[in-house]
């Protein structure tokens, strides 16, 4: 199969960037999107041009590095699944298709489709912990969990960091991480004494990275590669209300 | 008093408000349709009803008051909302694309000013008769302002009917995300309740829409005319 790739060039953080257009031929449509840049790039590399820079580690959707808009989405068409994880079968002979990073004033682009995402490590530092001394690990079933609580908090953990909420988010906000991490922590018993002081500050963190705000378009729930659920964000923003507003 | 700013200051607190002032505006404009469908019910109904509020000022007042405050309040955290949300993005995608959100939810911004700038000019023509003075000093048989033949008038002109008829369309797109969107910003959200969640905002926007536009048309089609002795 043969494709035109309109890729984001960018060489640096200061350089303005641009779409430029490849033609990749003879594409085998087993091979992962991925696979399939780093085909095009050895042919650049063979002709003595820049390869383009993309995020990756893992391949196995679980580490969220492979970060990248294609054709306008985060991660691609397929729902629930990485950039790393579609497969060239996705596309047809001739497809035009628009590669690109994510676009946010709090993720700037370092290189091509490589974006700065340690906003979300700030985030995390902020609150997005259990700082109790708990001394030795004690046994596992000593603090009772209901199972509803826990399977809440194991969705809400899925969560990879990725970024793609942010760049599906037409406001570019960070809700549906911050909310994810709020509520993995705040479903279990562990979470609860910093539960308030957590929310506080990790929204103000992601106030002052500059994400956007919510206005509950829900294109992050669908563009999550974890299919983490905005009934998180519902909850963040009780919690951080409720914080707020007690004492 | 510290936290009061903060919270106000931060994106989930300010959106609070919206939703707050939101609910506010809401809970008028269901009223406001109701008290004006009673034009279906006539000349004496209307001018008695509109007679009631008038001789309670109190009321009147407190409402508009609240009512006032939670406009400008709307406005003012929305337009401080958006400007926040378009620097958060600074450069736009070339591939623009949104996977299910529909088009009222990511035009809000241009559905409330362009309803801001319809209540602007609805209450220089019925509550401040700037634009038709000669409608707002009618009075009926029983001495009371006559407010059915001043709507009535107001909607024979078809250009009239028209910006009316487009910013309750516009008002409907609005609310259509806005109040299914409110629930979210309040924090409720639950399997057991979505599907309502869900369906109120299209549900209401659709009352909202068609019983409001039911008096426009009713005029045009002549379904609701003068009273006899008004020219
Ligand atoms: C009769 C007048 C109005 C009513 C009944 C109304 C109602 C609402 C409601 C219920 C919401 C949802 C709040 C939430 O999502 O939590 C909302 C949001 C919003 N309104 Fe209004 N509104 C009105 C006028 C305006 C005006 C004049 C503007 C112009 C600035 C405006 C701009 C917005 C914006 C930008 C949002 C946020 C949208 C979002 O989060 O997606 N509204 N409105
Ligand atoms: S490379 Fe690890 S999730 Fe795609």
């Amino acid at each position: 199969m043969n494709l035109t790739l309109k890729v984001w060039r960018q060489s640096g953080p200061q350089d303005k960037g641009k779409i430029v257009d490849y033609a990749v031929k003879d594409i085998n449509s087993h091979m992962s999107f991925l696979e399939m840049l780093d085909v095009l790039n050895e042919e650049l590399i063979a002709k003595g041009e820049e390869p383009i820079a993309f995020d990756h580690d893992c391949r196995e959707g679980i580490c969220g590095s492979c970060s990248m808009m294609i054709d306008g989405i985060p991660h691609g068409p397929d729902r629930g699944t990485t950039a790393c994880q579609l497969h060239m079968r996705r596309f047809k002979d001739g497809d035009v298709v628009y590669v690109e990073p994510w676009q946010a004033k709090a993720f700037p682009v370092i290189k091509d489709l490589v974006v700065d995402r340690s906003a979300f490590d700030r985030i995390i530092q902020s609150g997005g912990f259990v700082s109790i001394n708990t001394g030795n690990a004690q046994d596992a079933n000593a603090l009772p969990v209901n199972k509803d609580s826990a399977e809440a908090a194991f969705d809400a953990a899925a969560c990879i960091g990725c970024g793609a909420c942010v760049a599906a988010c037409p406001n570019a906000s960070a809700m549906l991480f911050v909310a994810a991490k709020v509520s993995h922590l705040g479903k279990l018993p562990q979470g609860q004494p910093e539960r308030a002081k957590r929310v506080q500050s990790m929204v103000s963190t992601m106030d002052t990275e500059g994400f956007g705000s919510c206005t509950n378009t829900f294109e992050c729930e669908a563009a999550c590669p974890k299919e983490i659920s905005v009934t998180n964000i519902a909850q963040m923003n009780r919690d951080y209300m409720q914080s707020s507003l007690g004492d | 008093m510290s936290w009061v700013r903060k919270t106000v200051a931060s994106t989930i607190g300010a959106k609070f408000i919206v939703a707050l002032t939101g609910i506010v505006l809401v809970g008028f404009v269901i009223g406001h349709m109701l008290g004006n469908l009673q034009i279906f019910l006539g000349q004496d109904a209307l001018n008695n009803y509109a007679q009631m509020l008038h001789n309670t000022p109190a009321l009147l007042w407190s409402a508009r008051l609240v009512l006032i405050l939670s406009f400008f309040a709307h406005i003012g955290f929305t337009i401080k909302l958006t400007r926040q949300n378009r620097l958060a993005r600074p450069q736009t995608y070339a591939y623009q694309q949104s996977i299910q959100a529909p088009t009222s939810s990511r035009t809000m911004i241009f559905s409330g000013l362009l309803v801001l700038s319809f209540v602007i000019y609805h209450l220089l023509h019925f509550t401040l008769g700037v634009t038709h003075p000669e409608h707002k000093s009618l009075v009926d048989s029983m001495g009371r302002p006559d407010v059915y033949s001043m709507v009535v008038l107001g909607f024979q002109n078809i250009w009239v009917s028209l910006s009316y008829i487009v910013a309750i369309i516009l008002l409907g797109l609005h609310l259509s995300h806005g109040v299914s969107s409110l629930w979210q910003t309040l924090g409720l959200n639950h399997v057991k309740y979505n599907t309502f969640i869900k369906a109120s905002g299209p549900v209401l926007a659709l009352t909202l829409v068609a019983g409001n536009l039911s008096m426009p048309v009713a005029v045009l089609l002549g379904f609701l005319s003068l009273p006899l002795g008004v020219v």
